[in-house]
């Protein structure tokens, strides 16, 4: 299988203080890959580093075998991101959000993106519902909802998911994994970074531990989720 | 009164063209006033059958550019910075000895709308990422190299734009002007445009979200220093047509603007620097104050205009003390 995304000893951090100490990674074609590990450990870092939205000081970042470039040239080649704090546009309506996610389409010549904004609809009822209603009176799931529907309308190749369960009702939490799990079967690759170790082992093909800028303990997520240190650290308190 | 809305209509204009600047790049854009000036006295020249200097300014900063950016994108670069001043160069060189007052206004508007995002090119772009305060110490460098051109080119002595209309009417015991109309028109005409361009197009929506999280604006792929230079576009025409107009009704000499440009800032200061129709309001009733306070104390009419913004300003920070939600 080749490898859609391949982080190689990527060293980034704010100012002079460095966070991430050469962190590896690869994110095969068709995969799901989940990044785990503790608050600080630096995911939210790693995925702003790779995205271009940090400067990365040393290592490599490769995306389908090119050097990544700036935020913007990443999203016109179909990686994008759904942030921690999901970056809505609060005063903008639910249907304005979905198709300025499609922007980079639009600016490519593509006109016509109501087919997307259909199957967005047809992924996330709700958010038809509430089309018309401003982004910023939205509810913590139907939130993240949209921050992953705006994230779908610019038909990517791979998505970069940080803590999309985070502060969401169990309920909401399962509706969203499924709908990982369905993209992933549809064949989209997936970075998912989780403090939810549980579910994301489940849904992921493979995982990574991360602790203080760099990787632990790497393997299939099937694998992780039966070894002892793991179960240890980040499922044991949870039982 | 009537003079009131009409100046009042001009503070909304300049007000719109703050606001528009510092909600995408955070930039409070104090040189707007200059090139308020820039465009009645750009119009002003051309009108007396002279080649006005903000032509050759805006050719040979354009080579600079062009030099600086041909590497990026060699056409768009090369259709900006290159084409388009050749071409208006020649058709100002062309058309100036005619003075006509429209191709004289037309041709003003296309002079001084480049310089926006030519501005924001060179003074903004490299440091976009700097502290409000840092940018508000360009902007207002920035604003005395202008009025020192403007000087430079235009000498001290105040030019009047060529009027769109001479004519007059009779309103009931009322005195129109014909320009005072076109003033207000052009107003309510741009406004519609705005809103149309903020609502319905893509390019409009984008400069929407880039105002609204900049963060996400990146993630959906805006382009920052597009938006960024689209703003300063808008900006810097609505203030070559605020001079065009203004222009018309009072002559201006090149440190006039300045004044212009505070009294709407402060129109947009009681928008919050976030909301349009409030913005609006705060626009002709400066207006409105201004022209009634000079009729009964005309030396106090600036301190009557500046003392609305305490209250204002207090409300302002009372209430971003009390909700700090948005980090
Ligand atoms: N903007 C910033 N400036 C300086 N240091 C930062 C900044 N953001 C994060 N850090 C530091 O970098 C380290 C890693 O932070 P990061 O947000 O990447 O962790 P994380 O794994 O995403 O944690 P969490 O699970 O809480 O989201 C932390 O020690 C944090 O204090
Ligand atoms: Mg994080």
């Amino acid at each position: 299988m080749t490898a859609l995304l391949r982080v190689d000893r990527l060293h980034a951090g704010y100012g002079k203080v460095e966070v991430l100490h050469g962190v590896s990674l690869v994110v095969p074609e068709g995969c799901m890959v989940a990044i785990v590990g503790p608050n600080g450990a630096g995911k939210t870092t790693l995925l702003s580093a790779i995205m271009g939205l940090l400067p990365r000081i040393g290592g490599h970042v490769l995306y389908c075998d090119e050097p990544a470039g700036s935020t913007e040239a990443l999203v016109a080649s179909g990686a994008v991101l759904v942030p921690e704090r999901r970056a809505l546009f609060a005063d903008m309506s639910v249907e304005d959000n979905l198709l300025l996610g499609a922007y980079t389409r639009r600016r490519a010549g593509n006109r016509d993106t109501s087919a997307s904004m259909r199957d967005v609809f047809t992924t996330f009822p709700r958010l038809e519902e509430r089309r018309r209603q401003l982004a910023g009176t939205l509810s913590g799931g139907e939130r993240q909802m949209l921050a992953l529907g705006r994230a779908l309308m610019a038909r990517p190749r791979l998505l970069l998911l940080d803590e999309p369960s985070l502060g969401l009702a169990p309920m909401i939490v399962r509706a969203i994994f499924r709908v990982l799990a369905d993209l992933r079967a549809s064949g989209l690759s997936i970075l998912l970074v989780e403090q939810n170790v549980r579910a994301a082992l489940q849904v992921s093909d493979y995982g990574y531990v991360l602790e203080m800028g760099a990787i632990v303990t790497e393997g299939r997520s099937s694998d992780l989720a039966n070894d002892a240190r793991v179960i240890a650290t980040y499922l044991g308190a949870r039982r | 009164m009537q003079d009131g809305i009409t100046t009042g209509a001009i503070y909304l204009l300049l007000a719109i063209g703050l606001l528009i600047v510092f909600s995408v790049t955070r930039v409070i854009f104090v040189p707007q006033g200059d090139l308020l000036a820039f465009g009645t006295l750009t119009a002003a020249t051309l009108q007396s059958g002279q080649i006005p200097g903000t032509l050759w300014l805006l050719d040979g900063v354009s080579a600079l550019a062009l030099l600086i950016s041909w590497h990026r994108a060699p056409l768009r670069t090369a259709l900006t910075w290159g084409v388009y001043p050749f071409v208006l160069t020649m058709a100002t060189l062309l058309l100036a000895r005619f003075e006509h007052p429209a191709m004289s206004i037309l041709l003003a508007l296309a002079i001084v709308t480049p310089m926006g995002p030519l501005i924001w090119r060179f003074a903004f772009r490299p440091v976009a990422d700097a502290s409000v305060l840092a940018l508000l110490i360009i902007a207002m460098a920035l604003h005395f190299v202008l009025a020192g051109v403007g000087l430079v080119f235009f000498g001290p002595e105040e030019a009047r734009a060529p009027a769109i209309t001479e004519s007059n009417f009779e309103l009931g015991q009322l005195n129109v002007s014909g320009q005072s109309l076109c003033v207000l028109a052009s107003c309510i005409i741009l406004v519609a445009a705005l809103r149309w361009f903020f609502g319905a197009t893509i390019y409009g929506k984008a400069l929407r979200a880039t105002a609204s999280d900049r963060l996400g604006a990146r993630l959906v792929g805006i382009d920052a220093a597009a938006t960024g230079a689209l703003a300063f576009a808008l900006a810097s025409f609505i203030a070559a047509l605020a001079g065009v107009l203004i222009g018309a009704v009072t002559p201006l000499s090149y440190d006039a603007g300045f004044d212009i440009g505070l009294k709407g800032f402060v129109a947009a200061i009681m928008g919050g620097l976030a909301s349009f129709p409030l913005a609006a309001a705060g626009a002709v009733l400066v207006g409105v104050l201004e022209s009634l306070g000079s009729f009964w104390a005309s030396a106090y009419r600036d301190v009557i205009v500046f003392t609305l913004l305490i209250p204002v300003l207090a409300w302002l920070s009372l209430r971003a003390g009390s909700g700090e939600e948005r980090a």
